[in-house]
Order: structure tokens, then C-alpha cells, then sequence
């Protein structure tokens, strides 16, 4: 195990250190220290590297990540995992907007909170949450699967494509072309899959199913009021 | 586009560093405002027969003791003052329209930039670091502070575009975000006899919440009316005589963050300016949600 | 006298012919009309502007023995590897999905030829791209299709994209007819499907916030990569400063002549400023920042010739970009293609349709037998021709004016012939001493 004092070497310290490591090296266990809220820690990771971050991280932490898993042992700022590529993100706290922002792949799991437009655009990305989300989450959702333990807030699954949403708590209000869909055995058994690799002990069978209604695919003027 | 900042004491034992634990969080927000900075303390409250005002003017050597002579002479009242920087904090017995209007006629390039019982209103072009200095911020003890960083977006990087904002008596606002109709508002706010000092979008928002609370609104209501006037994208945190308000548009694109601990409560931008606080790293940490007004330790 | 004289049929300036055939589609469709490329109407634009040349005073420099340099370097203020172009020409953003492979292809062959570089667009990096473009710029745009590190590791600079000068606030469009099973791949939409486009980015608004992003995008390539800012041509004297101050290495400025692939009519038409209104203001913001010439101001929108190229350094911008113009000479509205634009509706030079993907040169199209007609070598070498060109158009422009590179002209070589060009470009009404806004009239 490797240790880094982000104080001392600072983000640029951290993330050339992480860098400069070959896809297969031995060094694959590294613990980060003091992040102190600081952006962009552990971003544009190419290897299967295992970090922990020991405290609350800024914007961005596991930005870009390919291959890496990233603990970060308490709170997680804006975009944390945006555009994810593959690896696992987790946040033991809560995480802030823009939770998993276009991510391809990969899991991304939130045991707290995760703040409005949770899943933006998200483009293969699956992420569990174990609280709640906010408005706007999903919004433009084109592939993955977003599930959330607690409640969502407004506008869920706006202008939705294909991605598939589970909620087992409230939702707020559904944004345009979001409709509730009906739960398939298919459906519970990605839900079991993904709530067993968060270490959720929710049922598969607690949770309702959203995704596009698809009447915005080919615009129609008689639809025209949900632009 | 800028960073907010604000830190209020529960424990009265912390009073004497408050300066202190407040300079780096507001340093920490340097990149986002590199344009000027600027701060509302509250402390050394006056007696109820007094006003406290804080003013500034351009010319670093100018000669506050006229004011303070010539004040007492015109209106028969008490007055001290003490120049810190190019401001001045000027304690008087006289009324405040009086004040105000006796500046205006006899000293008109001093800037009034806030009144009240308590707080003191600093702000000036330059880096966080470098206003702090010329404030004498870092021995500054208090009760609370608001502090602001800022990028200027559509209107001129000076002294007088800074935040905060005086809104009243013991009132300011800061602001992270952009309106989109604050033009429209601020004719509107001239035709009720509100003076503007600048192009910025947030001096009208400020202004907005001066002429509610003078309406009879409660600082409440006057931010939750906001709500539905103002247009754009912003974090407003409002400082008050005994505490602080936090307000969200329902957009909610500009990053708020909270946290308390059995000492403190802080808010700012980004979490990293809390960081710097004793016992961060193990306080209750969360996020304003959008449209709800929090407000710590009073009320206007 | 049998006939009653009768005045001539009069049709209306207001509502001309154009106007009207619009208002009956939009009563027979219930649809905005959408199309591509830029604004089409006139506007105040580089052809107002003189140079002055030689004179009793200037003396020219001797063509081909005398070096007029046309070098130019990008993104020196933060990047490890700055790029070094050989003409101050680049090409433009356009995405594969708005245009064929292949016409992705001739423009990197083109451009590579001539020592410039290309840009990436809506849809991410395409191999035929990465491959024949020597020097790519790769856009990091609000949708973020297409986008991921390997790519970005690839590029050879980052375009963070906040808006065009054909939308200054809107998202990309792609309609269903271009969405093809390798677009959609690429995308990660359903094929066939209108693509809805966001027109902010995602995870941050604002240049406090795009601070963070830009070191995020640095951290990852370890800040080797200039990065870009583009903007479209809406309040150019803040946004120019803004990118400043968020840290960008460059700033790429899209009047509303700019084209683009597919969007509203009335957003192309009556939203942005014109090239030359924003020239100056951006100017002006690095002059009062000290960053002129250390972030370079890249400008485009209506970019036609070398006169154009060298007009636009004169006025203090470091490069320039073509988009519309590069599709020109790869042979789009070519009348060779007449008999076909006309069963489209249409005639060589207006055809604007692209969204529809049925473009007979092959270029706005995602229709293999369509795409076939373009050969990416040919139509390569055509683009070569064409910078090249204005390459030697610009110099002979600044040797006539005394230059031995083009970033020496200045503003003071220009004269305009309207008040409004005048006022545009800040520089005087041709003989006499007036520029309109100086001296308080």
C-alpha cells in the first residue's frame, strides 16, 4: 500500500503520481490523505488501480476514470465520475450535482444523498444510490441504470432516452416523455445484480420502473408544448 | 461569476479569531474572484442611540476628520471616526437620512457602503489576500462575517461593483450567479427613489431586497419574493445583524454548500473554503436545496 | 383609349417573397423551419473594409524573394505542447454525423497538406479523422457525445464548447435521417431518432466553475493540451475577458455568418453579431488584460478569401477558421450537381437542407451511396488548393502594405467604406479622419 498526502503534493502531485503507473503494475493500492475539498483528485485514471481518498472531496474526483476503483471515505463534490468510462466509484457520504454526468460504464454507488441531476446524459453509466436524488436527475438520460433507494425530487428522467430508472421511494414529478413502466423479470434481475454490487439490501421487488415514453423521438407538432 | 463565503460563530469563546479562522476560506475562493474581494463584519455594536456607517472613498489619503467635524457641527450630533484603509467607519448619533443626505450634499465622493448597529462593510478591487491586508481583517474579532470574491461578468471590475451589497440596517448580499433581468428591475427600482451606484446585476438585487424589507416584508419573504422577480441563475447569502440567510434559485446550476459544527456554522461555494475551519473535516456538511430560504441565528 | 392603365404588380419589402413562402410552411408543417449553414442575409462584413497598400510613405515588399511569414503558434500561455501551425487558417468544428466520413477524411487531408489543423465536432473523434489530421483540436461539447479520455489523449488540443455564432445558446441538432447505425454508435442514441441536443454543459455553469473544469480537462492530460474556448458572437468584450480568467489558452470567436449543420432559421437569422461587430470588443479585452498575443483569438464566420484572412489578423486576431468555406471547396452547392439540387427543391449555391441528409455532393450526408461520390483524396487536395490560395492572397496583401508577416498588420492599414463598417472595425471612413465612437460622435 501506497500513501499520498495531498497537502504536501498537492492534485497535481496526486494525479501525475497515478499517471505515471503502468496499466499492469504491482502498485495497485494507493491511500490519498487530506483532500480538503480539493478538485479534480484521481481524474483520468487508465489502470486498475485501488484508491482510497480519506475525506471530503471537491468537483470531479474520478473524472474520466478507466479500470480504477475509487473510495472516497466521505462527502463528494459536483460531477463526481463524470464521463466514467469503466471501474467503480464510491462515496460513503453524499455526493453533489451532477453525480456521474455523462459516464459510459462503470458503477458509481452514493450510500448518502445525491443532489439534483444525478445521472445527467448519462451514457452507459449504472448508478445506485442509497438516499435520495434531486430535480433534473436523469435528465437526458441515453443508457444505463440509475437506481435510487430513497426518493427522487422534480422533473425525473426529462427528455429521456433509453436509460432505465428505478426509484423504491416518491417521485416528485416526472419531466417530459418519463413515464412509470412496468417492472419484468429481466428488469429485477439487473436490479438484484446492481443492488448487489452496491451492497444495498433493498428488494428488487420494492422498486417502480421509469423510462421514455419515446413520443419525443420524431418531433410532432401536437407534442410541441414539451419543448 | 464569484465565491461566497460566510462563517458565524455559536460559540462566543471564538469571537477574538473570527478574522482569523475566516481568511483562508475566503482566500481559498481567489480563482473564482480574482477581480475584488470584499467583506461585512459584524462586530463592536454601537448603543441604540447611535448608527454605524461604513464608508469609502477613492483617495486613499483623504481626510475623514472633516467629516466627522463637519457632521457634528451641521446636524448637533455625536461623531467618531476610523479610518481603516480607504474606508472609514463612522459612529454617530445623528439620524440617518440626515447622514445620508449631508454627505450626499457636502462629500460626494464619499460612498456609503453600509449602515447599521453592527456591521462593517469592506471592499475593494484586488485579491482576496491583498484586501484582507488593507483591512487589518486578520485580528478582526466579531460575532459573523460574509465575505465575496468576485469575477465580474457584464459590468466594470471597480470598487463600487464589489459585494457585498447594503440592502438596510445590518443588511448585506452577496451573490454568486447572473441575472438575465435585472435591467428592467432596476428602472423600476429608480422610479421608487432607489439610488444605483453601478451597471451590476447585483446591486439591484440588492436594492429589490431593500425596498421589501422597507415595504414591511421579513427578510424571508423579501428572498422568497425574489424568488419570483428575479430571473437567472444565483446563490444569494444575505447577512443580518444576528446571522445569516441562504437562498437558491429553482434552476440551482451555482454550487451552495453548508456545514455546522457545536461551533460554527459556514457556507460557501465550494467546500474546500470550509475545509480550512477547526473540526471540518467531522461536521454535519450538506447542500441548500433550491427555493428554500435557511436562515441561522435570528432574523432581520 | 380601350384599357384603363394600371399601376405595376408591387410585392412587398416587408413581406418579400421569401417571407411569404415561409409563413405557408409554417402553416402547412407546425414545425419551425430548420436548416444549415449561417446567417445568409447582408451584413456589415469585411468587404466594407480597404486596405491602404504602399505608398510614398510604406514600401511593399518583393514577392516570393522577401519572406512574408504566415506561422502561427497556439496556446502558449499554459500548455506543455502548444501548437505550431504553418498558416494562420484552421479548419473549423463540424461533426461526423453532420458530415460523411469521408468528407471528415479530405478535410484532415487537406488541412494536413497545408500545415493546419482540423477540429472534431458533436459526435466525438472518428479514426479517418484522428488519422489523416496531423494537428486535431477535439471539442468538449455541452452534449459530450462521443467524448472519452482515450480520445482526448489523442487530440492535440481541447475546444471546450460554450456556444456558435450560428446559436449563441443552442445545442447541437442531428434529425433522425442522419442518425445512422455508426452515428448512433457513436452517440449512443437509438438509431433513426431525432437527436435532442442539451445547450448547457452538464457540470458546470459559469467561468467560476469552467476555471475548475478547464484544470480538470488539464489534469488529465497532464497539462500538455491547449485549450480552447469557443464562443459565439454575443457579448464578446466580457466573454473574451471571462475565458481570461478561467484560464483558457485560446478563445475562438464564431460570428453569426458561421455555419452550422442543423438548427432553427430564426436562431441563425436574428440571434449573435456579426464577425465583424466582434472583432474589435474581443480585441480590446485582451489589450486591457495584457493577453493579447499570449491567448490567441481565433475568429470565424463568413471567412472567404485571403482578403478576409488578412482583414481579420489587421484587426488584432490571431487566426482564423473556415468551416462553410472548406465545405465550398471540398464541392458542396456545386452546380455540377444542378439537375439534382433542383428535384431537392432547390438551385447550387442556396441548397441549405443538410439536416435532410441528402447532400448530391456527399458531404452533409450519411447515405453510403451519396457519401460515396466524395473522394477523400481529390476533395483533400481540392482544400489544400484552396487555403493554400488564401494563403498566398493574404500575403501578397501584407507585402503590399510593408509586412514581412502577416501578424504585423495592424488596423491602422485599414480604411472603411461605411459608417457602419467604420464603426464595426474602429478604424476611419475612407478620406477622411472619422471613426465613429471616437471623440464623442
Amino acid at each position: 500500500m501506497n500513501e499520498l498526502d495531498l497537502h504536501k503534493v498537492g492534485v497535481r502531485g496526486i494525479n501525475s503520481q497515478l499517471h505515471s503507473l503502468p496499466r499492469n503494475t504491482n502498485e495497485k493500492h494507493w491511500v490519498i490523505h487530506n483532500p480538503k475539498g480539493q478538485h479534480s483528485i484521481a481524474v483520468g485514471l487508465d489502470a486498475p488501480l485501488q484508491i482510497d481518498i480519506r475525506g471530503h472531496v471537491g468537483f470531479y474526483c474520478g473524472g474520466m476514470n478507466s479500470h480504477a476503483e475509487l473510495t472516497i471515505h466521505g462527502h463528494a463534490g459536483v460531477g463526481t465520475a463524470e464521463n466514467m468510462m469503466s471501474g467503480v466509484v464510491w462515496v460513503k457520504g453524499n455526493s453533489s450535482e451532477s453525480a456521474g454526468a455523462t459516464g459510459n460504464g462503470g458503477l458509481l454507488v452514493i450510500e448518502g444523498d445525491a443532489s439534483s441531476r444525478c445521472g445527467i446524459s448519462m451514457k452507459g453509466i449504472d448508478i445506485v444510490v442509497g438516499g435520495s436524488v434531486g430535480h433534473m436527475s436523469a435528465f437526458m438520460a441515453q443508457r444505463g441504470n440509475l437506481i435510487v433507494c430513497g426518493d427522487a425530487g422534480d422533473a425525473l428522467g426529462d427528455s429521456i432516452y433509453e436509460a432505465r430508472l428505478y426509484v423504491k421511494g416518491k417521485v416528485a414529478s416526472l419531466g417530459a416523455d418519463c413515464i412509470e413502466k412496468e417492472m419484468r423479470a429481466e428488469h429485477l434481475a439487473d436490479l438484484e445484480r446492481l443492488l448487489n454490487a452496491a451492497k444495498r439490501k433493498e428488494k428488487p421487488s420494492d422498486f417502480r420502473r421509469y423510462g421514455s415514453a419515446r413520443k419525443l423521438y420524431n418531433f410532432s407538432v401536437d407534442h410541441a408544448d414539451a419543448y | 461569476m464569484c465565491g461566497i463565503v460566510g462563517l458565524y460563530l455559536k460559540n462566543p469563546k471564538l469571537k477574538p479569531k473570527l478574522g482569523k479562522m475566516f481568511k483562508p476560506m475566503i482566500i481559498e475562493m481567489t480563482n473564482r474572484g480574482p477581480d475584488s474581494a470584499g467583506v461585512a463584519i459584524y462586530r463592536n455594536p454601537v448603543k441604540k442611540a447611535q448608527t454605524k456607517f461604513s464608508l469609502a472613498h477613492d483617495d486613499a489619503n483623504y481626510d475623514w476628520k472633516k467629516i466627522d467635524t463637519g457632521l457634528e457641527k451641521a446636524l448637533k450630533c455625536e461623531c467618531t471616526v476610523k479610518q481603516i484603509g480607504n474606508h472609514c467607519i463612522l459612529v454617530t448619533t445623528g439620524k440617518e437620512p440626515a447622514v445620508i443626505a449631508w454627505l450626499k450634499a457636502h462629500h460626494p465622493g464619499v460612498r456609503v457602503v453600509g449602515s447599521g448597529h453592527t456591521i462593517e462593510i469592506f471592499k475593494e478591487v484586488g485579491l482576496p489576500a491583498n484586501v484582507y491586508d488593507k483591512f487589518d481583517l486578520d485580528e478582526a474579532a466579531g460575532t459573523h462575517i460574509i465575505g465575496h470574491t468576485r469575477m465580474a461578468t457584464e459590468s466594470a471590475v471597480t470598487t463600487a461593483g464589489s459585494h457585498p451589497f447594503a440592502t438596510g440596517a445590518d443588511l448585506c448580499l452577496v451573490h454568486n450567479g447572473s441575472l438575465s433581468n435585472h435591467n428592467r428591475l432596476r428602472e423600476n427600482l429608480r422610479k421608487e427613489g432607489m439610488d444605483f451606484q453601478t451597471e451590476n446585476d447585483t446591486e439591484v438585487a440588492a436594492a429589490y431586497m431593500t425596498s421589501k424589507l422597507r415595504g414591511g416584508a421579513t427578510l424571508k419573504e423579501a428572498l422568497e419574493d425574489g424568488l419570483r422577480d428575479l430571473d437567472g441563475f444565483y446563490t444569494f447569502l444575505v447577512g443580518t445583524a444576528d446571522g445569516f440567510a441562504v437562498v437558491r434559485d429553482p434552476i440551482a446550476c451555482k454550487h451552495a454548500v453548508m456545514a455546522e459544527t457545536d461551533d460554527w456554522v459556514a457556507m460557501a461555494t465550494e467546500y474546500r473554503a470550509i475545509a480550512h475551519l477547526p473540526g471540518a473535516d467531522t461536521a454535519k456538511i450538506w447542500e441548500p436545496e433550491p427555493t428554500i430560504v435557511y436562515t441561522w441565528g435570528g432574523h432581520a | 383609349m380601350d384599357k384603363t392603365p394600371r399601376t405595376l404588380p408591387r410585392k412587398s419589402a416587408t413581406f418579400d417573397d421569401y417571407t411569404l413562402s415561409e409563413i405557408r410552411r409554417a402553416a402547412s408543417t407546425g414545425i419551425y423551419d430548420i436548416r444549415g449553414a449561417g446567417a445568409k442575409r447582408r451584413l456589415p462584413h469585411f468587404d466594407d473594409l480597404l486596405f491602404l497598400g504602399a505608398s510614398i510613405s510604406r514600401y511593399p515588399l518583393e514577392g516570393y524573394r522577401e519572406k512574408c511569414g504566415t506561422d502561427v503558434v497556439l496556446g502558449t500561455r499554459f500548455a506543455k505542447k502548444p501548437i505550431e501551425l504553418k498558416i494562420p487558417i484552421t479548419i473549423a468544428g463540424m461533426s461526423f454525423g453532420s458530415l460523411s466520413a469521408q468528407a471528415k477524411e479530405a478535410l484532415g487531408r487537406g488541412a494536413t497538406i497545408a500545415g493546419t489543423s482540423t477540429t472534431t465536432g458533436d459526435g466525438g473523434m472518428t479514426p479517418e479523422e484522428r488519422g489523416q489530421s496531423k494537428t486535431l483540436v477535439y471539442q468538449y461539447l455541452p452534449s459530450r457525445y462521443g467524448m472519452n479520455p482515450e480520445d482526448l489523449r489523442k487530440a492535440d488540443a481541447i475546444e471546450i464548447v460554450i456556444g456558435q455564432g450560428a446559436k449563441p445558446g443552442g445545442g447541437g441538432m442531428l434529425l433522425g435521417q442522419k442518425i445512422s447505425d455508426r452515428v448512433a454508435a457513436m452517440r449512443c442514441l437509438p438509431k433513426g431518432i431525432d437527436q435532442r441536443s442539451a445547450c448547457r454543459h452538464p457540470d458546470w455553469t459559469g467561468p467560476d466553475d469552467l476555471e475548475i473544469k478547464i484544470n480538470e480537462l488539464r489534469e488529465i492530460t497532464n497539462w500538455e493540451k491547449p485549450i480552447y474556448v469557443k464562443i459565439g458572437g454575443a457579448r464578446p468584450y466580457y466573454d473574451v475577458a471571462l475565458a481570461v480568467k478561467s484560464g483558457a489558452d485560446v478563445v475562438v470567436l464564431d460570428g453569426m455568418q458561421g455555419g452550422t449543420a442543423a438548427t432553427q432559421e430564426v436562431f441563425i437569422e436574428h440571434v449573435g453579431q456579426p464577425t465583424l461587430a466582434c472583432i474589435r470588443p474581443a480585441v480590446r479585452a485582451l489589450q486591457e488584460l495584457n493577453m493579447h498575443r499570449k491567448v490567441q483569438l481565433i475568429v470565424s464566420g463568413g471567412i472567404r478569401n485571403g482578403a478576409d484572412v488578412a482583414k481579420a489578423l489587421a484587426l488584432g486576431v490571431d487566426a482564423v477558421a473556415i468551416g462553410t468555406a472548406a465545405l465550398v471547396a471540398l464541392g458542396d452547392n456545386d452546380p455540377h450537381y444542378e439537375a439534382e439540387y433542383n428535384e431537392l427543391g432547390t438551385t447550387a449555391g442556396a441548397y441549405d437542407d443538410w439536416h435532410e441528409g441528402r447532400d448530391p455532393a456527399g458531404i452533409t450526408t450519411q447515405d453510403p451511396e451519396l457519401a460515396k461520390r466524395l473522394d477523400p483524396v481529390k476533395a483533400g487536395r481540392r482544400l489544400s488548393n484552396y487555403l493554400k490560395v488564401m494563403t498566398l492572397e493574404a500575403q501578397t496583401i501584407a507585402r503590399a502594405n510593408g509586412k514581412s508577416h502577416v501578424h504585423n498588420l495592424e488596423p491602422e492599414d485599414l480604411c472603411a467604406l461605411t459608417v457602419e463598417a467604420a464603426a464595426m472595425a474602429q478604424v476611419p471612413l475612407a478620406g477622411t479622419d472619422w471613426i465613429p465612437g471616437r471623440g464623442g460622435y
